[in-house]
């Protein structure tokens, strides 16, 4: 055994809802005895969950991209509004700070979570001890930020709320912004059905 | 708590393995050790946080949740921006946009903000506050398992963090049109912010050990 036993190692499982530390009972169907949750050694079908749940949010991540998210009337003039296009907007007038954030919260973490869990779910299916630490601290990532992404679904939530005045001016929500929203709540679903254990589950224990 | 220890499932349990604490993130299995303050347990394997020291007790818990809902009224009953133009004044309140989004076809955000803006932090506090309330005397709620399991669920849907920095970009945004002005309300939410950071260092865990079954 090693310096820094396992769970499984020692015939214990951790309740994954409320943290209890409880004896294997190799039974099926065992149930936490504090809070009642069913007790799981590994989140149950985690790849296949997680795959799914990728692909569906990469399926609704091209609309979300190409579809425009808004449209801003103004005068009779009609502009129609991408998550892109927003960001360009706001950098070019006179907040390019804010534009980056945009631009991170809608583009780049998104991204980032497709990337990140593709590769995660990849290397836990081969297994591999290839930097399993830095894999870790990206999983960590990518569960603490992945919920900020639906910045652009409120900021045109507000102003739909806020500009409405008929002819002269009026702020609309198009479909993309449906379809980005469902977007975060998938890649959200997708990192919390991952289980990192995975990562860990190889032969040699060189670590 | 009796002197007697009782027969159930969970005492016998803790007997056990009550000293014993695994990895969320990788199954280790660690001994627990007594934090002092500022204390962070990090997992040798993984470095993921494995327990923090505690230093907020159930009073301190309870009041800070009684805060938070104070804060929580204040920034959903008072409009959030005030955009003017030709004399004209729009005030926009949670409520108003989630009611917006709704009758301009996009149910769907409608209701992702309505659930993750109003319905899941508004949960949270009072399953919150029905815990700590009878936790703060040492005796476990009514319906105890099943809420702290629900408050588990609700746990990753709450954003209001991501609301204030919402308001912030559409406040510049309207600003390159209109005469816009961030009303009381922000000011509620960004209280609100900073509560919710507060609170996101507390486990809500330990209340499963710090609020003991009470003998049956």
């Amino acid at each position: 055994m090693s310096a820094l036993p396992r769970a499984h190692e020692l015939g214990l499982i951790g309740c994954h809802v409320c943290g209890l530390v409880c004896r294997d009972t190799q039974i099926d169907h065992a149930a936490c005895p504090r809070c009642g949750s069913s007790l799981h050694r590994r989140k149950p079908y985690s790849c296949m969950r997680t795959w799914a749940l990728l692909i569906a949010a990469f399926i609704f991540y091209i609309p979300a991209n190409v579809l425009p998210i808004m449209r801003t009337v103004s005068l009779g003039d009609v502009d129609d509004n991408t998550i892109l296009s927003g960001v360009i907007e706001l950098w070019q007038k006179d907040s390019p700070d804010l534009a980056v954030i945009v631009f991170t919260a809608s583009i780049v973490v998104p991204m980032m979570k497709f990337l990140v869990i593709g590769t995660l779910l990849l290397s836990a299916h081969r297994g591999t001890p290839w930097a399993r630490r830095q894999r870790a601290a990206l999983y960590r990532l990518v569960e603490f930020v992945g919920y900020w992404s639906m910045l652009d679904v409120f900021v045109v939530a507000l102003l739909t709320a806020l500009v409405q005045f008929g002819f002269f001016s009026q702020v609309e929500p198009l479909p993309g912004v449906v379809y980005f929203g469902l977007t975060v709540v998938l890649t959200m679903l997708a990192s919390q059905s991952f289980d990192p254990r995975l990562i860990w589950d190889c032969q040699d224990d060189d670590d | 708590m009796s002197t007697t220890p009782p027969a159930s499932m969970e005492h016998a349990q803790k007997a056990m393995t009550s000293d014993l604490l695994i990895c969320e993130h990788c199954d280790t299995v660690y001994r627990r050790r007594l934090l002092a303050r500022g204390d962070v347990a990090r997992c040798a394997r993984c470095h993921a946080v494995l327990e923090r020291h505690q230093r907020i007790g159930l009073n301190a818990m309870f009041a800070l949740v009684v805060t938070v809902m104070v804060v929580f009224v204040q920034a959903n009953v008072w409009p959030i921006i005030t955009l003017g133009f030709n004399g004209t004044e729009i005030h926009a309140t949670l409520w108003g946009i989630i009611i917006m989004m709704w009758k301009e076809h996009s149910q769907v955000v409608s209701v992702l903000a309505a659930c993750t803006l109003f319905f899941f932090p508004l949960c949270k506090m009072l399953l919150l506050g029905w815990l700590l309330a009878y936790g703060r005397k040492g005796r476990r709620a009514p319906g105890f398992r099943q809420l702290m399991v629900l408050l588990y669920y609700i746990g990753p849907w709450t954003m209001s963090e991501v609301f204030v920095l919402g308001v912030l970009v559409s406040i510049v945004k309207a600003h390159m049109y209109f005469d816009v002005t961030p009303d009381i309300g922000v000011f509620a939410y960004a209280a609100l912010a900073v509560l919710i950071t507060i609170f996101s260092s507390i486990d809500v865990r330990q209340l499963w050990e710090k609020i003991p079954e009470s003998p049956a």
